[in-house]
């Protein structure tokens, strides 16, 4: 940086006190509105690099993988996967339970921290938010395809049908029904609004007619003025104020499908809360580890996600992390606590049953290795970051896997215990998703503006129309 | 002066080209003050406190959304109460479907309204706002391209009672205004 006591909101050289006081630039290296633009667009618009057809030549295999055995699923039968008596739950809610989760911090990134004003976000909200949107797309194969007979799936939906059959609203699986589709569709609304001017920049751009065509399609005809941003602005801070409670809630609702219940282990309050939590801090984990690689690759990104926003991302890993960790010990001290012997019996078998190593695993990946985040050493090394991230990606998978499978395993009565051993299908199945997932980012990063350029041009110094007058 | 579109037909309006978010600011307050009605300012990104320099009001939006909120609401209660209670009567746990049944039928109003508001707030925001729109007169000048990149934009509408083509050309040149051109319709 030419001026090293240039901020965000000062350009002028400023005495010690006022350094203390005022915040690091939110982008770096001084780049300007044009850059920005020119910048993402061309990530768009330019050649289809090298790395892009690698990384596609193996997302694109594992998605027809996924696709294949979920045909066979369907073909054949649920018995496919492992599941079975007493482990009639399995992989399949472990996996939407995981990839749910993930698509949290999506909605975190671009509802809370919008309505709590924290301008970093800007740089990174779009990313996410189609993490958000991918991960659902992943997590949703899974209840829709474990009922079994698939082509019965309708009948979750309260449609007027032959058998004059309603739902039972008093059950957590229809509130899931309704969470996760309502969450879907939203997350797809908040996104596309934020894309519309993004699209605009594109369509405005382009050189050759299909493109224009495409893009000036999708941008819907924005034209940039206030009379327009005034209400789309209203709209943004609606949505954001929307989705801040949906997304606590839909978690909250699928903690619900097992606090509901009766099950030892299951039949906890606490659920909603730390799911909620665990959410945040694998999907936060997942952001990470899409967005170093992808500032590896672009390196002029790193002056609009610079390790501050990493290191702030890190710290709410720590917070999270911390949080989950604090909920897995009130749950023992509970089962203790309780005196209930099926309760207590339930956390023995979790910590020292047949799953232990997934009890263990869970508990180093989730609770232990965030910690390393207390170093600011650990927050702003980008590879370390990387390293360390991929514990709780692992970690909040574990975690499902014991609050489902175990639990189920080792219910009241010894005759109706049993292992769950997944099936190679399971397995395939769900390395699969990682392909969708990864398939469908791959097209967003080539097809649409990965960073929203408005909203960062938008925390430039220069975009205050007070900028340069004196200070006060 | 230029003049972009089919210059036989009418003329939209007459807009200028700013270079910075401040000289927008600044420029929309005098066209504020001077009484044009119909006119608006075009930027890259959304600027803070230019509803107040542009004399306009907070939008209605909030409004139409808390309607189409208590319409996801009400549907839900209907949907609810409507098949557990009469089409298919159920009762859950010896428990009949009744007012004591609100808490579980919590969730799904919750959800509801929550969509139903979504929905309002975007498409509320798009009919607002006129769009969606394949064309428009301002696209008829390729500098306006530039809107969506860095720079910024003024236009004054042919059919602001204020009009006439020769003061406020000149008015946009003594608000700092470059590029001036009158656009026409197609």
């Amino acid at each position: 940086m030419s001026n090293p006591t240039a901020t965000a909101e000062h350009n002028e050289p400023l005495t010690a006190e006022d350094k203390q006081l005022v915040r690091p630039p939110l982008v770096l290296n001084q780049r300007t509105m044009g850059w920005i633009s020119s910048y993402i667009s061309s990530i768009v618009e330019g050649k289809t690099p090298t790395w892009w057809y690698v990384s596609m030549a193996f997302t694109i295999p594992l998605t027809l993988l996924c696709l294949a055995l979920l045909a066979y699923l369907i073909s054949t039968g649920v018995g496919v996967w492992g599941n079975n008596h007493p482990v009639g739950w399995a992989w399949d809610i472990t996996n939407f339970v995981f990839w749910i989760g993930i698509g949290h911090a999506g909605t975190l990134i671009s509802a809370i921290l919008f309505l709590t004003r924290q301008k970093w976000r800007t740089s990174i909200n779009r990313a996410a938010e189609a993490m958000t949107l991918f991960a659902v797309v992943c997590a949703g194969i899974y209840p829709a395809l474990h009922v079994g007979r698939v082509w019965m799936a309708w009948w979750l939906a309260p449609v007027p049908n032959a058998n004059a059959i309603w739902q039972n609203f008093r059950s957590p699986l229809l509130w899931d029904v309704f969470a996760v589709s309502t969450y879907f569709t939203v997350s797809v609304l908040f996104w596309y609004t934020g894309l519309i001017p993004d699209l605009a920049t594109l369509r405005d751009r382009c050189t050759t007619k299909i493109r224009k065509f495409i893009y000036g399609v999708l941008a819907l005809g924005w034209r940039g003025g206030n009379r327009q941003w005034r209400h789309y602005e209203m709209a943004y801070l609606i949505l954001a104020g929307l989705s801040t409670p949906l997304v606590l809630s839909v978690h909250s609702v699928v903690s619900f499908d097992f606090a509901t219940s009766v099950v030892p282990g299951w039949h906890t309050t606490i659920f909603p809360p730390y799911f909620v939590a665990g959410a945040i801090f694998g999907g936060f984990a997942m952001v990470l580890t899409i967005m170093i690689p992808a500032c590896a690759i672009y390196k002029p990104l790193h002056d609009l996600v610079t390790v501050n926003h990493v290191d702030k991302m890190c710290k709410i890993i720590l917070l999270t992390g911390s949080i989950v960790g604090y909920a897995y010990l009130m749950e023992l001290f509970i089962a203790w606590y309780g005196a209930n012997p099926y309760e207590r019996a339930a956390f023995w078998y979790r910590a020292f049953g047949p799953y232990w190593w997934a009890y263990w695993a869970m508990m180093f990946c989730n609770v232990i290795s965030p910690q390393f985040f207390w170093f600011k050493y650990f927050r702003t090394h980008l590879v370390w970051v990387w390293i360390i991230v991929q514990f709780p990606n692992m970690g909040m998978w574990f975690e499902r896997f014991v609050i489902i499978a175990t639990t189920l395993a080792r219910d009241f009565t010894p005759s109706a215990w049993g292992m769950f051993h997944p099936t190679w299908v399971d397995i395939c199945t769900f390395i699969g998703t990682f392909g969708l997932f990864g398939t469908l980012f791959l097209l967003f990063i080539r097809f649409l503006p990965m960073i929203c350029m408005f909203e960062v041009k938008a925390v430039l110094p220069e975009a205050d129309p007070h900028h340069g007058e004196a200070h006060h | 002066m230029n003049a972009v579109g089919n210059t036989s037909a009418p003329v939209y309006g007459i807009a200028a080209e700013f270079q910075c978010a401040r000289d927008l600011y600044l420029a929309a307050q005098k066209i504020r003050d001077a009484g044009f009605q119909k006119w608006d300012v075009f930027s890259p990104f959304p600027i803070h406190g230019m509803d107040e320099a542009m004399g306009m009001k907070r939008s209605i939006l909030g409004k139409v959304v808390f309607l189409g909120g208590l319409t996801g609401f009400l549907t839900a209660v209907t949907l609810e109460f409507g098949t557990s209670s009469f089409l298919y009567p159920l009762i859950v746990a010896g428990k009949p479907t009744n007012l004591f049944t609100v808490p579980a039928f919590f969730p799904i109003m919750f959800e509801l309204t929550i969509l139903l508001s979504a929905f309002t707030a975007v498409f509320g925001m798009l009919l607002l706002n006129g769009l969606p729109r394949l064309n428009h007169q301002l696209f008829n000048w390729d500098r306006f391209k530039l809107v969506t990149e860095d720079k910024f934009f003024v236009a004054i509408e042919a059919n602001d009672p204020q009009f006439s083509s020769r003061s406020v050309s000149d008015f946009l040149e003594s608000l700092g205004g470059t590029n001036i051109t009158t656009i026409h319709d197609d």
